[in-house]
C-alpha cells in the first residue's frame, strides 16, 4: 500500500511545531468578555441568599448570573449519543452545591481584573450540610447528593437518586459459585484504583459569539462537537438548531473533553448578553472541577483447575461517580466486560456493580474508560493466583488468553474474537524482555532488586450499534479532494490517517486530499472521537465515501467519453475507455465550473460489532529496598491493533498511553481532605511523569487483520493505557514479595510494606 | 511603566502595568506560540528566551524585559521548522500545545551543551511536560537532529 501502513507526517505538523495560532484561545475574538465562575467552598451546601449588587457595580462587569437566571431543566454534560445513559442531574447553576468547586455564580466582564474583583464582592449565605465523602458509605446513606424530584435517568441502568445510586446491575452466566468451588485453586482479592486527572496540556476552554443569523457560535476545545451542540440546546433550553459548534486544533483530550465541562458558562453569557465571551479554565479549575477517572474498588474472585485453566471469574466493582453522573453508568461496564473477556475458558462469571454519588468532584471519561481499572484488578488477581499455583504468570496467559475465533466471555460486542494475535504478541514480548532470564527477579547486590511483570489487555473499537462515523468527500475544480470530517483530531492525527485512507482509496497523492473538521454546520454527523472509535468507524465511513465518489467520477468521465461506466475504468488519474481517456482534472473542471453537477458524497458508518484490539505489556522495575522507590527501567509493549494505519502515530499513541499508565501506577492520586477539598490542585502536588520518570519504552506491532476494519485496522488509543498498572504491580511484587493492592504504588507503601514484613519475620 | 526591549529582533517601547506577567504581555503582543499550561511554573509551556537564556514567562514580570532581548518562537520560525520537522517525522508533535515551549528550551539547551547525552537531554528538559507523547519520541527526534547537525557540520 502506498499510504496506508506508512509512517507519513501529520498534515498539521508544521503548523504545530512552529507555534501557529491554531487553538481556541489563539483565535477567539479580541473583544470577548472574560467569563469566570464563583465556586462552592463546601462539599454539600445550599445557597440561602446570594447578593450580587456591589459586584455588578464593578466597572467593566457585563453580567452576573445566579441560579435564579438559568433554565430549570436538568441535563447531563456527558458526551454520549441520545438518549444518554448518564442521568440528567444538572442545572447550569443550582441552589444545591454538591462538591467543593461546584458552580455558584457566573461573572462576565471586560477584563480579568474586573471579573476577579466582582467575584470577591458576591455575597453568599450558605446553608452547610454534612457531605457524603466516603464512597463505601454512599449507597443508601441518609445524606442524598441528588434529593431533587426532577432528577432523571432516561435509560434503565439501575439508578436511583434516593439511594445515591447512579447505576447498578448484576450480569451472570452459569453458576459462578459452583464452578468456583469445583476449582482446585481459588483466590479472592480487592483492589483499589484512584481518581486520576487527564491533565492534557491545554486546559478546558471555549469561546462563544452570535453570528449575523442570530445563532450561537461556539468555538470549543472538545472531542464531541455534535454532542456539545445538543448538550447546550438542553442546558439553555433552546433548539439545537440555534447552535453551531466549531472545533479548532485541540491541545489534548484523553477523554476529559468528552464531557462538556466548560461550554455552558460562556454559552449562557453570550446568549443573554449577545456579546462574545470566552472561558479559559486555570489548571487549578481543571484539577478541582473537571472530569477525572472514576475511583474504583474492585473485588475479584477467580478460580483455576489443576492445569492452570481459569474457569470462573466473579467481579464486583464499586465506582465513585462523584457529585454528577457523567459517564458513570457506562465506564463501570468496561471494568467487567473488558477484563473477564481476557479469559477464554471461563465457564461461569458474574459481573456486578454499584456506581454511587458522593460529594466529590464528578468523574468522567479518561482513556481506558473503566477497562483500565478492571484490567488492573483482574490481571493482578490472576498474577496472584499464578503464584499460588506455582506457575509462571506468562504460562498462565499462554493457556488462557483470547485467540482468533475463540470466545470473549462477558464482552458482548462481538460473538468471538474476529481477529486476534495475542499469542504472537506474547511470544514476541517474552523475547524482547528476555523474560525467562529475568523472571521473577534479580538482586543487584546494592540494596536494589529488579523484577519483571506481565499483563494483557483488550479494549473495543467503537461502541457497537451506537457510534456513527461520517465523511463528506468532494472533488474540487482543480482535481483535489476535500474530506470533511465530524470526528475530532485532538493531536492523535486522525485527520491525517483518514486522509491516508482516502488517498489510498482514491489512488491520489496524500497532498491532494484536504482534510477539514469540525464545524457542525458543515461536517457530516459523527458521534465524536471517543470509545476508540475514530480509526475504525470513521475510517470505514471514509472508505465508503471514496467508493461512492469513485463511482460518480467514473460515471461522469464515461459520459464525457461518450460511453457507459461499465466499459470504462478510473485509475485515480484518468477515466479510461479503450483508447480514449479523460483526466481527473478535466472531470473536476467540467463537474464544477463547467456544469452544475458537483461531485460530492456523504457517507456514514456504524458498526454492529466492536472488534477488540489486544496487547501484552511487560515491565522491568528496579526497587530500592531501603527507600521503596521504584524506577521503571524498561517497558515492552507488543500490540495487535490490526493494521497500523500510520505506524509512527500508532507507536507514539502506545508510548504516550504507557507513560500515562506509569503515572497512574506509581504517582497520580486525586486526594481529598476531611471536608472534601482536593489536596492536589496544581502540578505542584499532582505529579504527572516527567521525562526523567520514563525509562525505555519499546513498542512493536504483531498485527492481525480485522476484516470488518478499514484496511484491516482496529483501534489503539485506549488499549495502550491498560497494561502498566497490573504489569508494574506484578514486577514490584516479584522484586519485593509485596502485594500493594491500592494504586498508586508509592515508595511509602513499599517501604512500609517491607518494614512490616521484616517485623513479622523477626 | 515604560519599558524598552527587543521582541524577536525588533526594538519596542511599551507601556505596561507593573503586575503584568511576561506571558500575558507577549500573548497580547501577538506571540500566540507562548502558551499557559499551569499557574505554578511546573509545565514549561511558556518558555521563551531572555538574553538567550530560557525563562518561564509565567513567572517573569513583563517589566523585567526592560533592556532585554526577548525571543519567542515567532522569532525563530526557520529554526523551528528545521528542528520541528524531526519531531514531525516521529509523530512526536502530537497535540502540539507543549511544542513551542519545549522547542525553545531545546534551542536553549543546544546553546549551552553542544552535544548533550540522552541523560543530559532528559535532565535539561525535565521541566517541559508533555502528556501525549510519553517523551520517548521527543528524545528520538532530538538525537536524530543532533546527528543531522553533526553530519551537516562535518560536510562543511
Amino acid at each position: 500500500m502506498k499510504y496506508v501502513n506508512q509512517p507519513v507526517q501529520k498534515k498539521d505538523a508544521m503548523a504545530l511545531v512552529t507555534g501557529q495560532p491554531v487553538y481556541t484561545d489563539d483565535i477567539a475574538p479580541d473583544n470577548c468578555l472574560i467569563v469566570k465562575v464563583l465556586r462552592s467552598p463546601y462539599a454539600n451546601a445550599w445557597v440561602e441568599e446570594i447578593r450580587t449588587g456591589t459586584a455588578e457595580q464593578v466597572s467593566g462587569i457585563a453580567c452576573i448570573l445566579t441560579y435564579k437566571d438559568v433554565p430549570k431543566k436538568r441535563f447531563t454534560l456527558a458526551g454520549q449519543t441520545d438518549p444518554e445513559l448518564s442521568p440528567a442531574d444538572r442545572y447550569i447553576l443550582d441552589r444545591h452545591l454538591r462538591f467543593v468547586g461546584d458552580a455558584v455564580a457566573i461573572v462576565a466582564g471586560e477584563t480579568e481584573a474586573a471579573v476577579d474583583k466582582a467575584l470577591k464582592r458576591i455575597k453568599v449565605n450558605y446553608r452547610v450540610e454534612a457531605p457524603v465523602l466516603d464512597f463505601h458509605k454512599a449507597k443508601d446513606n441518609p445524606i442524598l447528593v441528588h434529593p431533587e424530584e426532577d432528577w432523571l435517568s432516561k435509560v434503565p441502568v439501575g439508578a436511583d437518586n434516593k439511594r445515591n445510586l447512579c447505576a447498578s446491575n448484576v450480569e451472570e452466566k452459569g453458576d459462578v459459585d459452583a464452578v468456583l468451588s469445583s476449582c482446585k485453586y481459588r483466590i479472592e482479592r480487592t483492589y483499589r484504583t484512584k481518581a486520576n486527572q487527564q491533565t492534557m496540556m491545554e486546559t478546558f476552554r471555549a469561546c462563544c459569539y452570535m453570528d449575523y443569523f442570530g445563532r450561537l457560535n461556539v468555538l470549543s476545545s472538545t472531542q464531541i462537537p455534535f454532542h456539545v451542540k445538543r448538550i447546550l440546546g438542553n442546558a439553555l433550553d433552546i433548539p439545537a438548531s440555534k447552535i453551531r459548534v466549531i472545533k479548532p486544533r485541540i491541545g489534548g483530550g484523553f477523554g476529559a473533553k468528552q464531557t462538556a465541562v466548560c461550554e455552558i458558562y460562556p454559552a449562557i453569557v453570550t446568549w443573554k448578553t449577545g456579546r462574545p465571551s470566552k472561558i479559559v479554565y486555570s489548571r487549578y479549575e481543571s484539577m478541582i472541577c473537571s472530569s477525572p477517572r472514576h475511583e474504583m474498588e474492585i473485588r475479584v474472585r477467580a478460580g483455576a483447575d489443576e492445569n492452570g485453566i481459569i474457569k470462573a471469574l466473579d467481579v464486583y466493582t464499586l465506582s465513585n461517580g462523584g457529585a454528577y453522573g457523567e459517564h458513570s453508568p457506562t465506564t463501570v461496564g468496561l471494568s467487567g466486560h473488558k477484563s473477564i473477556a481476557l479469559y477464554r475458558h471461563t465457564e461461569a462469571y458474574r459481573f456486578s456493580y454499584d456506581v454511587v454519588y458522593t460529594n466529590l468532584q464528578a468523574a468522567g471519561a479518561y482513556r481506558g474508560y473503566g477497562a483500565t481499572q478492571g484490567i488492573y484488578a483482574v490481571e493482578s488477581a490472576v498474577n496472584e493466583l499464578s503464584e499460588i499455583m506455582g506457575m509462571d504468570p506468562v504460562k498462565v496467559r499462554e493457556l488462557n488468553m483470547p485467540v482468533e475465533g475463540g470466545p470473549l466471555p462477558a464482552y458482548g460486542d462481538v460473538p468471538y474474537a474476529t481477529s486476534c494475535s495475542m499469542d504472537r504478541c506474547l511470544v514476541r514480548a517474552k523475547e524482547m524482555m528476555n523474560w525467562d532470564d529475568k523472571y521473577p527477579a534479580r538482586d543487584m547486590g546494592n540494596g536494589k532488586v529488579r523484577g519483571v511483570g506481565v499483563a494483557m489487555a483488550m479494549q473495543g473499537s467503537s461502541i457497537a450499534c451506537v457510534d456513527v462515523g461520517g465523511a463528506s468527500l468532494k472533488l474540487n475544480e482543480d482535481g483535489s479532494y476535500t474530506l470533511a470530517l465530524g470526528c475530532t483530531d485532538m493531536g492523535t492525527g486522525c485527520d491525517t490517517i483518514l486522509s491516508q485512507m482516502a488517498a489510498e482509496c482514491l489512488e491520489t497523492p496524500l497532498e491532494n486530499v484536504n482534510a477539514f473538521g469540525v464545524d457542525t454546520d458543515i461536517s457530516p454527523y459523527d458521534s465524536g472521537s471517543y470509545a476508540s472509535a475514530t480509526t475504525y468507524t470513521t475510517g470505514n465511513a471514509v472508505i465508503k465515501a471514496c467508493e461512492e465518489l469513485r463511482e460518480k467520477i467514473l460515471a461522469f468521465g464515461a459520459e464525457m467519453l461518450g460511453t457507459e461506466p461499465e466499459s470504462a475504468e478510473f485509475d485515480g488519474e484518468f477515466v479510461i475507455s479503450g483508447e480514449s481517456r479523460v483526466s481527473l482534472k478535466e472531470i473536476a473542471g467540467k463537474s464544477t465550473c463547467g456544469s452544475s453537477r458537483e461531485l460530492q458524497v456523504t457517507s456514514s458508518y456504524s458498526s454492529e460489532i466492536s472488534p477488540p484490539p489486544f496487547m501484552i505489556g511487560m515491565a522491568e522495575v528496579e526497587v530500592d529496598k531501603e527507600t521503596g522507590s521504584v524506577e521503571v527501567l524498561d517497558y515492552v509493549a507488543v500490540v495487535d491493533c490490526g493494521t497500523p494505519v500510520n505506524p509512527n502515530l500508532a507507536r507514539v499513541q502506545t508510548e504516550g498511553g504507557i507513560a500515562q499508565g506509569i503515572g497512574m501506577a506509581l504517582y497520580e492520586d486525586v486526594q481529598y481532605n476531611e471536608k472534601g477539598k482536593i489536596r492536589n490542585n496544581s502540578f505542584m502536588q499532582y505529579k504527572i511523569p516527567s521525562r526523567q520518570d520514563i525509562g525505555k519504552i519499546r513498542v512493536e506491532f504483531e498485527s492481525s487483520y480485522e476484516k470488518s476494519g478499514p484496511f484491516g485496522a482496529k483501534s489503539i488509543g485506549e488499549l495502550v493505557i491498560d497494561t502498566p498498572c497490573p504489569a508494574i504491580a506484578n514486577a514490584i511484587h516479584n522484586a519485593t514479595g509485596l502485594y500493594v493492592r491500592e494504586l498508586p504504588i508509592t515508595p511509602e507503601k513499599i517501604a512500609m510494606g517491607l518494614w512490616e514484613k521484616e517485623e513479622k519475620a523477626e | 511603566m515604560k519599558i524598552s526591549f527587543w521582541l524577536n529582533g525588533v526594538y519596542c517601547h511599551e507601556e505596561v502595568e507593573p503586575g503584568v506577567m511576561l506571558l500575558d504581555f507577549l500573548r497580547e503582543k501577538g506571540c500566540a506560540s507562548v502558551k499557559r499550561g499551569c499557574e505554578t511554573a511546573n509545565c514549561g509551556l511558556c518558555t521563551v528566551l531572555m538574553d538567550e537564556k530560557p525563562v518561564l514567562s509565567c513567572s517573569v514580570l513583563a517589566v523585567r524585559a526592560d533592556g532585554k532581548k526577548i525571543v519567542t518562537m515567532e522569532g525563530m520560525q526557520r529554526e523551528a521548522e528545521e528542528f520541528g520537522s524531526f519531531l514531525a517525522q516521529e509523530g512526536a508533535e502530537q497535540c502540539g500545545f507543549c511544542n513551542p515551549g519545549f522547542i525553545m528550551n531545546v534551542f536553549a539547551m543546544l546553546k549551552e551543551i553542544k552535544e548533550p547525552t540522552e541523560e543530559q537531554i532528559k535532565e535539561y528538559l525535565s521541566g517541559n511536560l508533555c502528556r501525549c507523547s510519553g517523551f520517548v519520541s521527543q528524545t528520538r527526534s532530538i538525537l536524530k537532529f543532533l546527528k543531522y547537525k553533526k553530519a551537516q557540520e562535518g560536510a562543511v
